[in-house]
């Protein structure tokens, strides 16, 4: 019989944190998916050695102190306003590999004007889209991509989309103009999905790299302390629930 | 028989007991302990190592990177 202690040795190593995450602890409620997702980022840069090529741009949300987390440069925007500075970065440095991550809050509220125009000209830049259905952030406010029906602290008896409309699906707007080149549709809720996602983002920074256009991933995810679930909770209310009005898969490239 | 054996190394301390890594296992192997690290969370462990092929899912699934996934062919049993 193989001992533990016979398998737990460095040539035996076959999956570990990326070197471009720094050591700092996510300040992440346990189970959140912008762990998960900053992993494959950090994965796919150090797969296509880029870390001094790439240049992120950190949201307003619960994802603001993301520069702490991927060791390369970034650049902070204003709420919202990460597609604009996005924009000015790869213009003023069109060689490096621009990103900016934002969530549904920040993309899809404060920041449309900036998302659909960025877009829509087509700036040579990955779009990282967090859709937790939520403001995470500030405390479980209702955010455009809420879902009908969801209860969230400013829709206590759920979203009446008579007074507040639809849930937003922003990223089907963004694939019908002509200026995105990829434009998809992921999780993270499962090992299965967790591996897609991350070909999506690899995907997504090679064609950034061949300077094809707008590169834009929707990753439905969960804040599982704003739907106040369980993280294991919050995955199973995510695909019962958000899978159907925001389907994964690609939408374009 | 020939078969796949692995391992797995939690950060103890970095932890925070989300229990993703529970649910994605497919062969049942980790639990979270009844005991907390110094922050308070209930951190995962492999309750039944025998079991574990090292598949990485669970690697795959923690939101904070702080498991390692560790392999080895475990050749034919004397
Ligand atoms: C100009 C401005 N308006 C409002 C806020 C308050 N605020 C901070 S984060 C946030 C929304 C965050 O939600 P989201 O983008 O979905 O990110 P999450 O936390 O869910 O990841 C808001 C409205 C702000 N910081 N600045
Ligand atoms: S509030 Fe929600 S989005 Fe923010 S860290 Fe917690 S789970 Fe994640
Ligand atoms: S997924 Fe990671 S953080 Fe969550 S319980 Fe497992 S080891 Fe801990
Ligand atoms: S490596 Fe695979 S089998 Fe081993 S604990 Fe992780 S998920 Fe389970
Ligand atoms: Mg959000």
């Amino acid at each position: 019989m193989v001992e533990v202690k016979d398998i737990i040795k460095e040539e035996n190593l076959v999956y570990t944190k990326s070197k471009i995450l720094t050591d700092k602890v996510f300040h992440y409620c346990p189970g959140c998916s912008h762990g998960v997702v900053h992993k494959l980022i950090a994965e796919v840069i150090e797969e296509m050695d880029i870390q001094d090529k790439t240049i992120a741009i950190s949201p307003v949300g619960c994802s603001v102190l993301a520069y702490n987390y991927l060791a390369v440069d970034w650049q902070e925007a204003a709420h919202g306003r990460a597609p604009a500075l996005a924009t000015a970065v790869s213009r003023l440095m069109p060689d490096k590999y621009v990103f900016a991550y934002q969530g549904d809050g920040d993309l899809a509220s404060i920041g449309t004007a900036e998302i659909i125009h960025a877009c829509n000209r087509g700036e040579n830049i990955v779009i990282i889209f967090i859709n937790n259905g939520i403001y995470g952030m500030t405390g479980g406010q209702m955010a455009p991509t809420t879902l009908e029906g969801m209860p969230t602290s400013t829709s206590p008896y759920g979203r009446d989309v008579k007074l507040a409309g639809h849930p937003l699906k922003i990223t089907d707007l963004i694939a019908q103009l002509p200026g995105t080149e990829y434009v998809t549709r992921q999780a993270v809720h499962t090992p299965a999905a967790v591996r897609k996602c991350k070909k999506a983002i690899l995907k997504a920074f090679q064609n950034v790299g061949k300077k094809n256009g707008t590169q834009f991933i929707e990753v439905v995810s969960t804040c599982n302390s704003g739907w106040k679930l369980s993280p294991v909770k919050a995955n199973e209310w995510m695909v019962e629930n958000m899978f159907p009005v925001y389907p994964l898969g690609d939408l374009k490239g | 028989m020939a078969k796949v054996r692995g391992a797995i190394k939690v950060d103890v301390e970095k932890c925070k007991g989300c229990g993703l890594c529970v649910v994605a296992c497919p062969t049942s192997v980790i639990a979270l302990s009844r005991d907390v690290n110094s922050k308070g969370y209930n951190y995962a462990y492999m309750e039944v190592p025998e079991a574990c092929t090292g598949c990485a899912n669970c690697g795959l699934v923690c939101p904070d990177s702080v498991i390692d996934v560790y392999r080895v062919k475990a050749g034919v049993e004397a």
